[in-house]
């Protein structure tokens, strides 16, 4: 009981301290401060366009892992699980060195387009996705796999092909499961600090999203930093609220 | 129209391998206990799993191992009704009914759907979703969703077995009556006795993955060939060499029985044949034995009782001749049968 008392005090302490030590009298200066507004806005935008990404590419992904078997399937998890174990700033590296101007895919862009992908807006989305795909695709697997196959099968012997049993049954039947992992990746797109910092670096309006703007303004401005910090709690409180049902309920 | 299947499937540790014919207008019943093959024969022939053999309906191949063949699921123009409903849950009882119609591209694949509905008195249902029907409605439903695209083949899997008892006979009635109009071939497999005459014109006895017996409904309890038969017409069945006038079964035992010929046979004794005595019978009976009483069990008004000894029988009496042969698990007891009462038939 003392332990558990120590381990709730340990996740409320500083979340006291950051609603006490809060300039309230600045907070709404803060908040309606043109750069807090970008940052929020960019914040929201590239959250929503990774995860977006990560739905797009991370239902199939979830169908294949979720239809092989044996090794293969133990390699394609452990390669689609590893962002969510690597630290973030490798995977910012990471990114670095397939994408920037000089890495392996990177430099084929810039020879033959001219586009660079680093420290744009599509660099912040992707360092998100790459860090936030895996809970999507973890959520979606697990979904699939307790699906009962029967109904699938139910649909073919009613003459159903291919991809009108995925449209109008499979999809339809995996709603929870790629709602509560989107909503998931949503939430860890929004908090990405590391692979963001690292790929896409610090320009406000274009990468500079809000933990990256904590980041730096707790450097210069302590004050902003908390009140940055508040909007992000707030939004992670309404993203908790607004799933209680299912993880307050199942998880 | 007709099916004609030569299906295999090998597996580890289970091995299918039938020879299996349907005429058209004919209803068929696989029957067998559970682990006998019966899903698998019924997944073979709808495409979900591998097999080596042929299958031909309707004078088109569907498969053909050895040349390589094989048709999808989806273009078999096969109908599947499982156990449990499989309805799609979120879609409502008419979009269930579309489904098939729509994925044929039927133009007016709801207006279909609602007639099939509405002969059914199901169309007050329509928009229902599967989840508020009763089990007996969403069992019928299942089944309109299935004939509503016209299969040439329906396989049934167990289609009652996962009813209440109060509403399978309202369903059971239902489906017979929806057989009858179907036009195509038809397969059911159950383990389900009751299930299985009340539907079928001829019954195929599968046990561990072989085909032991088929013929009408009357051929194969008249003379069960296996000891799920046996059980299921309630009757013992003994396995032994005929001897002329008596069959020598496995373990030395004799049974005297009038003209049972030679080689390899079956004899099937009724339990109502079976009189049970407290001291050794005189008289006519030439199969007299002594055993012990294993088994007592109330079948409403008769009594079985189940007697051990040199030849294991289960005798079927009255309430009151247990009382006065004080009969009780472990009490020694005589066994007579007539042998006029035993039937014999090659095995």
């Amino acid at each position: 009981m003392a332990l558990a008392g120590l381990g709730l005090l340990f996740f409320l302490l500083p979340l006291a301290g950051l609603i006490l030590r809060a300039p309230w009298d600045q907070a709404i200066a803060g908040i309606t401060a043109p750069e807090t507004a970008t940052a929020l806005e960019l914040s929201l935008i590239c959250s929503l366009a990774a995860t977006a990404l990560a739905l797009v590419l991370g239902i199939p992904l979830a169908l294949v892992l979720s239809r092989t078997t044996g090794n293969l399937r133990n390699v394609l998890r452990a390669l689609t699980t590893l962002p969510m174990v690597l630290p973030p700033v490798v995977g910012g590296v990471a990114l670095l060195l397939a994408f920037g101007r000089r890495g392996l895919v990177g430099s084929l862009l810039y020879q033959a387009f001219g586009i660079q992908i680093p420290f744009t807006t599509a660099a912040a989305v992707m360092a998100e996705t790459f860090v936030a795909m895996p809970f999507l695709v973890i959520a979606v697997e697990a979904g699939l796999r307790s699906l009962d196959p029967r109904y699938e099968e139910a649909a073919r012997a009613l003459g159903a092909k291919g991809w009108m049993v995925f449209a109008r049954v499979t999809l339809p039947l995996l709603r929870p499961a790629i709602f509560s992992g989107a909503v998931l990746c949503w939430a860890r797109a929004l908090g990405e600090f590391g692979a963001t910092i690292t790929f896409a670096g610090n320009f406000p309006g274009r990468t500079q999203t809000m933990p990256v703007a904590v980041y730096v303004a707790l450097e210069t401005r302590p004050d902003s930093a908390i009140v940055l910090s508040l909007i992000l709690l707030a939004v992670s409180v309404a993203i908790l609220v607004g799933m209680r049902d299912r993880w307050l309920g199942t998880l | 129209m007709s099916l004609k299947a030569r299906v295999k499937v090998n597996r580890a540790g289970f091995a299918l391998d039938i020879e299996l014919n349907v005429d058209e207008g004919e209803t068929v019943a696989v029957l067998g206990p559970n682990g006998a093959g019966k899903t698998t024969l019924l997944r073979a022939l709808a495409g979900l799993i591998e097999i080596e053999g042929r299958v031909e309906l309707a004078g088109e191949v569907l498969e053909d191992s050895a040349r390589g063949l094989r048709v999808t699921t989806e273009q078999r123009h096969i109908g599947l009704v499982f156990q449990d409903h499989v309805l799609f849950p979120h879609l409502t009882v008419l979009d269930n009914v579309a489904f098939g119609l729509q994925a044929q591209g039927h133009r007016d694949a709801k207006q279909v759907a609602h007639r099939w509905l509405a002969r059914a008195a199901l169309d007050d249902r329509a928009s229902s979703m599967p989840r508020e029907l009763s089990g007996g409605q969403a069992q019928r439903v299942a089944l309109l969703r299935t004939l509503a695209t016209e299969p040439k083949l329906l396989l049934l899997d167990e289609p009652l077995s996962a009813l209440d008892v109060t509403i399978r006979a309202e369903v059971r009635r239902e489906l017979s009556r929806q057989l009858a109009s179907f036009r195509g071939v038809r397969l059911l497999v159950t383990h389900d006795p009751v299930e299985a005459i009340a539907l079928a014109d001829r019954l195929v006895v599968l046990e561990q993955g072989r085909i032991v017996q088929s013929g009408t409904p009357g051929e194969v309890t008249a003379r069960p060939r296996s000891r799920f038969v046996a059980d299921l017409a309630g009757v013992n069945l003994l396995r032994g060499k005929s001897h002329g006038d008596h069959v020598r079964l496995a373990n030395g035992a004799s049974i005297a029985a009038p003209e049972a010929g030679e080689g390899n046979v079956f004899a099937v004794i009724h339990p109502r044949a079976v009189a049970l005595f407290l001291t050794r019978p005189e008289g006519t009976p030439r199969n007299v034995w002594q055993g012990e009483t294993e088994n007592i069990d109330l079948h409403g008004e008769r009594v079985r009782v189940r007697v051990s000894g040199p030849v294991p029988l289960v005798a079927e009496v009255t309430p009151s001749a247990v009382r006065e042969l004080h009969l009780a698990v472990g009490a020694p007891v005589w066994v007579a049968v007539k042998a006029t009462e035993v039937s014999v038939y090659p095995a």
